[in-house]
């Protein structure tokens, strides 16, 4: 711990350093990220490519615009130039031939700002369908290494930056706000809601469009711990999930954030840190976390479907009554086709709906909700990400989904708010309140 | 120079350069990346059977999945029909094993003359369709340079030189022996050396890369539990 109270200033100073290049865009200084970024695995990943063009069919982006840009591995296209100008395995006989590419320039990777950031969620879908099975979100994710150290990310992702590291969360959500939140479920529920309670098993940590939008969430869960005698608490400190630093692509900016959940854990020595409904903070905290910390962790990182899945399996949790609705689970991407939940989802919906249907490419084929990967958090991107709901919308309609549930705060949001523009009433639950709703009654007290 | 004196060529010095650029360039290209290394993952993994995931991501991939097979069914199924076809006709076709054998000393069962010579029609042209395909395809000639139109060059070449050359074999002459007409027979030798030193260099090095990608992505997607 001592180690880890360290470095955290560390983690800080870089995140700083990253969101100061905003102000003098550099495309060298980006090549050589994207060069730096090519390990074994992306190489022989970016090498791999037959041009066959079928990732393009896979990404929503594409669908909806037809825009050839749009196709996933085109997106590549710098990091692509510039690992094979420095990198590739026959570099130098390139250079002795004259047959080098050119230089990444400024403008090209202003351009490639919208490419990689607006028009990718991340989402992995393409990964999916590449029969070379390069993992294009991944390199994607690499790539944006490369721009956000050296200027490139868009201008309200090192601003959403700034205020994470400044207050805590991507919207400037501070303490007071969580603190006021918690009252009121706490009045709600009847309930108590431990904060900062040392020696608990498990840490909740919260996203800042949770406790702004959905802290009906918060109470679901009091109610839900209660039943099933967890042990839980909510830090005062890094309560926030999300990791603005993963969607722009920046580990430096990604460390910061996280260790900040890593210091309450470790203050507060719990077993288990719940990553709460959010693809994206999932993925930050338990696949990337470690190795952008360098350290395993001293606790486990559980997803809250996983978590209640479970709870539900050891017969801690019970429900009583169904939903009637054709309710359609929307998977997160983070959370299904590239953090492994899948089953557990289904399974927690099917033990309160009578009548769950299947969206059609369900699971790991999934669309993404449009706002994955930061995309939400840029608004120029909003029309192209309206617009790329429309696969999502005539999957809805072709299942007659009456109401959509997922388990992701983000993707709940956004699918809300681009219902909406689609002129639709179509209702969009989280899994945890649904959860919740359906709990058994606690039996009455026994009279004294 | 004289027809025998080309393929003399063709059969002796082209063969063993070209074949010494495929397999040092080959090397290379996999050796260059492989040096590249990478960081040991520290997050804990949900499966330990990355092996598993490595060759459901390898032989998976082969057929796309149901839900991707949207759009560009085409492209899909032409790919299979020219990958096929080659196959069979490069490894299938009696004179290839014979002159494997003579270099090597390996050989296996041909297929029967027929299924060669009706893989040929299908084949060249999937071939031609894949060429128009990738002219034609907005995406396509967004991604496409160089490399694209040059590999398929260098794959087309020895089926058209080998078309020309087949009227020149008999399969009741001895292995080894002179061709009636050694001109088509050294330019068909020639074609394919020149297949063979493109190959470590461009998109055809897919044919080895395909499978060290695919398995990658594989074992990652296994360490979360994902659907490699
Ligand atoms: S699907 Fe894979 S191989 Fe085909 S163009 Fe896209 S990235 Fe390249
Ligand atoms: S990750 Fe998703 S959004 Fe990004 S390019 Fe691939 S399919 Fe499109």
């Amino acid at each position: 711990m001592d180690t880890f109270a360290t470095q955290s200033p560390l983690f800080e100073d870089r995140a700083r350093a990253v969101l100061a290049s905003v102000a003098a865009p550099d495309a060298r200084r980006a090549a050589q990220e994207f060069v730096a970024q090519a390990d074994r695995d992306a190489a022989f990943q970016l090498d791999a490519c037959v041009h066959c063009g079928r990732c393009a069919e896979a990404c929503h982006f594409y669908l909806v615009t037809r825009d050839p840009r749009h196709t996933p591995v085109y997106k590549l296209r710098p990091m692509l130039k510039a690992w094979q100008r420095e990198r590739a395995p026959f570099a130098a006989l390139r250079r002795w031939l004259g047959l080098t590419p050119p230089a990444v320039t400024a403008t090209e990777l202003s351009e490639w700002s919208e490419l990689l950031y607006d028009t990718c969620n991340l989402c992995g879908r393409c990964t999916g369908a590449c029969p070379m099975g390069i993992d294009i979100a991944g390199l994607v994710r690499r790539a944006r290494e490369g721009m956000s150290v050296a200027g490139f990310a868009p201008a309200d992702h090192y601003k959403a930056a700034q205020r994470a590291l400044d207050t805590g969360s991507p919207i400037g959500l501070r303490w007071p706000a969580l603190k006021r939140q918690i009252e009121i479920q706490e009045k709600e529920t009847g309930l108590k809601i431990p904060v900062d309670a040392e020696g608990a098993d498990y840490l909740v940590i919260l996203s800042s469009i949770e406790i702004v939008g959905f802290a009906e969430t918060i109470g679901a869960l009091a109610r839900i711990f209660h039943q099933a005698k967890v042990s839980w608490t909510v830090p005062s400190v890094g309560f926030e999930a999300t990791n603005i630093g993963v969607q722009m692509g920046s580990r430096d900016v990604a460390a910061a954030l996280l260790s900040r959940i890593v210091e309450a854990a470790l203050r507060l020595k719990v077993k288990y840190v719940i990553s709460p409904e959010c693809g994206h903070a999932y993925s930050a905290l338990r696949w990337e976390g470690p190795n952008l910390l360098g350290m395993a962790y001293p606790f486990k990182v559980v997803h809250i479907v996983e978590l209640l899945d479970q709870l539900v399996r050891e017969g801690r949790l019970k429900t009583r009554g169904k939903d009637n609705r054709r309710l359609a689970f929307h998977d997160p991407c983070q959370l299904v086709r590239r953090g492994g939940v899948i089953d557990e989802p289904r399974r927690l919906l099917a033990g309160v709906s009578n009548n769950t249907v299947e969206l059609p490419s369900p699971g790991v084929a999934n669309f993404c909700c449009g706002g994955g990967g930061g995309v939400s958090a840029i608004h120029r991107a909003e029309p192209l990400r309206f617009a790329a709901f429309a696969c999502k919308q005539q999957q809805v309609e072709a299942a007659g989904a009456e109401a959509l549930v997922t388990a992701c705060a983000n993707c709940r949001n956004v699918l809300e708010e681009a219902i909406e523009q689609y002129e639709s009433t179509l209702p969009v639950l989280g899994l945890t309140e649904l959860i919740a709703q359906y709990l058994e009654p606690d039996p009455p007290a026994a009279l004294p | 120079m004289t027809a025998a004196d080309l393929l003399d060529f063709a059969r002796g010095p082209a063969l063993w350069f070209s074949l010494l650029v495929l397999f040092a360039g080959s090397a290379w290209r996999v050796a260059a990346t492989f040096r590249l290394g990478t960081t040991p993952d520290l997050a804990e993994p949900r499966s330990t059977r990355l092996l598993a995931g490595a060759l459901r991501g390898i032989f998976g991939r082969m057929i796309t999945k149901p839900e991707f097979r949207r759009g560009r069914g085409f492209g899909a199924v032409n790919g299979y029909i020219y990958h096929i076809g080659l196959a069979v006709i490069a490894f299938g076709f009696l004179p290839h094993i014979l002159f494997v054998e003579r270099l090597t000393g390996l050989a296996w069962t041909s297929l029967p003359g027929w299924v060669v010579y009706l893989a040929v029609g299908p084949t060249f042209i999937a071939l031609l369709l894949a060429l128009l395909y990738r002219m034609t395809d907005p995406v396509l000639r967004l991604l496409s340079g160089f490399d694209d139109f040059f590999s398929w060059f260098v794959v087309f070449l020895p089926l058209l030189t080998g078309m020309a050359a087949i009227d020149g074999w008999s399969p009741a002459a001895a292995p080894g022996a002179a061709p009636i007409y050694p001109g088509p027979l050294a330019i068909h030798l020639l074609s394919v050396e020149l297949l063979f030193i493109w190959l470590p260099f461009g998109k055809l090095a897919h044919a080895f890369l395909a499978f060290i990608s695919r398995g990658m992505t594989g074992a990652s997607m296994a360490r979360k539990g994902a659907v490699p």
